[in-house]
């Protein structure tokens, strides 16, 4: 003990790093991560970048390849602009869901940081990317980045052979319509491999060639049946409906050339790559905070860190987990890192020191003691909504003083619908939930028909809930996307969830260019 | 133990082709604003970086986006001090405290202002004018020049003798010649003082006259042999070296009559702002002297210059007058390059034409490094008077004057792309005389 407690032991001393320094701080800061909280983690790929690399990074959602589109220009630009005027400071770290996990640091890290940033990124974010479910099953770690480059080369090829103005336009509209290009209720096919494609893309280069026009001369072999007894045939033949719009186009628009088609393809599939991201932002950030918290705390506990590198980590980490009232000025949502780090940290409180309404609310955590075993297994099963949904306590209702508001859109007032209290404990739960769960928050729209021998009119239905529309511009804008990429008259249809009726109709041929 | 990479000396600007399609994809809407910028601010505040808000057009990201001001919705918060259920809270309405649900950031984010590059800004402004690349990319120097010692010349001015070069010149010479020293005269002339001093007999006075043979033989070498001669003679040799004058004065003329009205003023001064970008590029310090004129001519602020309006009649002249009267008090011709530009729509006092002439010829021609006169016409009449060298009694006057100063250029302007070709002239053309001079 006296021999740790010495300066020797210390894993960094000064704010200066270096290289070995960080690799002797990552392996003592896994073997304490394996040994006290059993995390599992894809091996560690650590990048050192400059301030104007990660702006970069930023722009190109993050990605450390990415095709190029204006889009990535704009919002660098706005990021730039915010990390100019002093705005938003840059992060310090960027994780990859990819195998082996890629980690960037910041060059002006202290070491102190570098520490904290391996805790948090390397193991927290590593560990949740492994063995959450909704990554395991909707996103493939191992193929992004090789899909990435492939999404790459094969973009600015395209640009060549075409032009940019047409790829650009076919990009355009795919990415109105990425937040419609996943599948959210059953598993995406899985990612060909690069040989696969290349033989679909012979195949169809081979059709293209060999197309006669001949055969659309034949006179049909039979008297067309009616619409209304084709229908039922026709939906099921193309599997509508259809959730995921970009896959339906992809597959059945007849305008699309195969090169379209497969750009269309690489906008989809990096829309369903980042699909888990968006669910588990409570989850993610919190495990990955859970985690440096905790391990630096134990590395601080067997005197591997020095009292002024802690207080540099806690300073950081109290900045992390800020989270002002509603009526701050500062507030803007809740912050996801606190949201999750307090639940986390409550599982552990309530497996080691319940109280008496624990016991009452979550008997199966309540004083067993086994919290490294339940986060582990929350880590894994939940998404955020889910997660809110099982875990959350009425003393974090209470810490938090969480209130809900009910809005309807043509009054003058919200109304408080439920407070902390006894009453409100259940519903404010809910409400959290949902209003974590994507699947809720964003517009349900759907290919419902098409009669491809027809008029080719593509119907789609944008499900209400609880009267929520779409936005007039918007929704004029993207329909005229999803018109370029289908080639023929487009319609959305606005139901209600509830009563089935049609409130409104809105089509490309009414609205004017 | 984990993998490391530093991947600090990668290429930076990762991003830099996303940023020039986006500026591409936006570059009509970019051009508008720059144009717009420059029409409203200071002559000199074209040339640097500009702040530019988001287009609208073409760089909209639409999405279906869920309306915020419809339906029922639940917001939950954190941070609850007095509130009970069934209160009523007021909705926030613009700018109230307390919001509801936070503003998303995709809605800031289609509307902030960014900062363009100095080299942006130009690239959009130039190509309106229609510049070809090379003229943007390589401006042509003007010089003023300035003697520099460059070694020896043979010949040369007697003020530049170089004392020291003609003397060694001259003492290898009289080496190489065996030009008799004063020495050897007066060991002869001292000997034969001595022989003279003692009467003595035939031997003495024989060797006394070959003494004297020797001393006239000697004396008609030195004689012969100059001490310094015309080879000798080397003169220091002066180059011109072209050295960059580091001041610029522009002046900028203008008819603000009635008959000038938006379109020509904002024509005249983007001329008047591509020439000072020009000159900018050439000289450390640039200034510009406004001066407008009616029927009487004053120096005024640029503000004044472009944006207030004069009645009156039109007598160029008066304005002429004004600049050599400045040129006078304030920019000696020999520490100042002077460039002026003048911008009328042709109109002028009968009779008065003349006189311009006569200041142009005898005056300021001389002093000025360029004089441009652009005059603004009607694009209705463009294609008339483009090809014909009739026009009002000041075209008239000054295409006389045009013939004979190089330096002197005129050019009628209808539209913004007829700009152009007066600086083709000025940096084309006129570059060769002006080195002569």
């Amino acid at each position: 003990m006296a021999r740790q407690a010495s300066k020797s032991s210390l894993l960094f001393s000064g704010s200066d790093w270096d290289f070995k320094t960080l690799s002797r701080a990552y392996d003592a800061i896994e073997a304490i991560a394996v040994e006290e909280l059993h995390l599992d983690t894809y091996p560690v790929q650590m990048e050192i970048i400059s301030s104007q690399q990660m702006l970069d990074a930023y722009s190109s959602v993050g990605m450390p390849l990415m095709y190029r589109h204006w889009s990535f220009g704009k919002h660098f630009l706005y990021q730039d602009l915010l990390y100019r005027k002093g705005a938003r400071g840059l992060a310090y770290e960027l994780v990859i869901n990819s195998n082996p996990c890629i980690v960037y640091l910041m060059e002006e890290n202290t070491m102190a940081l570098q520490a904290l940033v391996t805790a948090h990124a390397a193991l927290g974010h590593n560990h949740f990317f492994k063995n959450n479910q909704l990554f395991k099953q909707w996103t493939d770690a191992g193929a992004i980045l090789g899909y990435l480059d492939f999404a790459k080369g094969y973009i600015a090829r395209c640009e060549e052979r075409h032009g940019l103005t047409a790829v650009e336009a076919v990009l355009d509209s795919a990415h109105a319509l990425m937040a419609q290009g996943v599948f959210r209720y059953h598993r995406p096919p899985k990612l060909s491999s690069e040989r696969q494609r290349e033989g679909l893309r012979e195949r169809l280069e081979y059709e293209e060639r060999s197309y006669n026009d001949l055969w659309r001369t034949l006179p049909p072999s039979q008297q067309r049946v009616s619409d209304k007894e084709q229908e039922p045939e026709r939906k099921k033949s193309l599997n509508l409906p259809e959730e995921n719009l970009l896959y339906f186009l992809e597959k059945n628009s007849l305008v699309l050339e195969p090169w379209q088609r497969e750009i269309i393809r690489i906008v989809r599939v990096i829309a369903q790559y980042f699909y888990p991201q968006g669910q588990t932002q409570v989850m993610n950030e919190g495990c990955a905070t859970f985690v440096h918290y905790t391990l630096m705390n134990m590395l601080f506990d067997r005197g591997l860190i020095s009292e002024g590198a802690m207080l540099e980590i806690l300073r950081n980490h109290s900045n992390v987990v800020f989270q002002p009232a509603f009526d701050d000025p500062r507030f803007s949502g809740i912050n996801p890192y606190a949201l999750g780090l307090d639940m986390m940290q409550d599982i552990q409180r309530m497996s080691t020191e319940p109280t008496a309404e624990d016991r009452d609310w979550f008997p199966d955590i309540a004083g067993r003691g086994n919290w490294r075993e339940i986060l582990l297994d929350a880590w894994a099963d939940h998404r955020d909504e889910s997660f809110i949904r099982q875990y959350l306590s009425p003393t974090l209702i209470r810490k938090w003083r969480f209130f809900v508001l009910g809005d309807v859109a043509d009054q003058p007032h919200c109304q408080v619908a439920s407070i902390h209290n006894e009453r409100g404990y259940a519903k404010i739960r809910a409400a959290l939930a949902h209003s974590y769960d994507v699947g809720a928050k964003r517009p349900d729209i759907q290919v419902v028909d098409v009669d491809l021998l027809g008029d080719r009119h593509l119907r789609l239905q944008h499900k209400v809930n609880d009267g929520v529309l779409l936005e007039d511009a918007s929704r004029d804008a993207t329909l005229r996307h999803i018109r370029r990429l289908w080639g023929y008259e487009v319609s959305l249809a606005a139901v209600d969830a509830e009563t089935g009726a049609t409130i409104h109709e809105r089509s490309t041929s009414q609205i004017t260019e | 133990m984990p993998i490391f990479i530093d991947r600090r000396l990668n290429p930076k600007d990762k991003s830099l082709g996303n940023r020039q399609r986006f500026l591409k994809r936006a570059r009509e809407e970019l051009k508008r604003s720059i144009r717009d910028q420059i029409r409203a601010g200071r002559i000199a505040d074209a040339d640097a970086e500009h702040t530019v808000p988001m287009p609208e057009r073409g760089t909209g990201e639409p999405s279906f986006n869920n309306a915020r001001n419809s339906g029922r919705r639940q917001h939950i918060l954190p941070g609850n001090k007095h509130f009970s259920p069934g209160d009523l809270i007021p909705k926030p309405g613009q700018g109230g405290g307390g919001g509801a649900s936070s503003p998303g950031n995709t809605a800031s984010e289609d509307d902030f202002r960014f900062v363009l590059s100095r080299e942006e800004v130009l690239d959009l402004f130039f190509e309106d004018l229609e510049l070809p690349d090379m003229v943007k990319l390589n401006l042509k120097e003007i010089l003023a020049f300035k003697p520099r010692r460059a070694g020896f010349a043979a010949t040369g001015s007697p003020t530049n003798i170089n004392v020291g070069r003609t003397m060694r010149n001259s003492h290898g010479r009289r080496i190489a010649l065996r030009r008799p020293k004063q020495a050897e005269l007066d060991a002869v002339l001292r000997e034969i003082a001595t022989l003279e001093l003692v009467p003595s007999g035939a031997a003495a006075s024989q060797r006394i006259a070959a003494l004297r043979e020797d001393l006239d033989r000697l004396e008609r070498r030195r004689r012969r042999i100059a001490y310094v001669d015309p080879v000798d003679i080397r003169f220091n040799r002066f180059d011109p070296q072209p050295v960059p004058n580091a001041n610029a004065v522009m002046f900028c003329l203008m008819d603000v009559s009635g008959s000038m009205g938006e379109r020509e003023k904002d024509l005249a001064k983007r001329f008047f702002v591509l020439l000072h970008l020009f000159l900018k590029r050439r000289y450390d310090r640039i200034e510009i002297v406004f001066i407008r004129h009616t029927h009487l001519a004053q120096e005024v602020d640029e503000d004044t210059f472009f944006y207030n309006t004069q009645s009156g009649g039109t007598v160029v002249s008066t304005a002429l007058e004004e600049m050599h009267r400045i040129i006078e008090e304030r920019y000696p011709a020999r520490e100042w390059n002077i460039y002026a530009a003048q911008a009328s729509d042709g109109d002028n006092f009968a009779g008065d034409s003349e006189r311009c002439k006569a200041l142009l010829n005898g005056k300021l021609m001389r002093l000025c490094q360029y004089f441009a006169y652009v005059e603004i016409i009607d694009e209705r009449e463009a294609h008339i008077f483009r090809t014909t060298e009739n026009g009002t009694s000041l075209w008239r006057a000054y295409s006389e004057i045009d013939v004979r100063w190089p330096n002197f250029q005129m050019s009628r302007i209808a539209t913004p792309a007829d700009i152009y070709p007066v600086f083709r002239q000025l940096f084309g053309r006129q570059l060769a005389p002006l080195k002569r001079a």
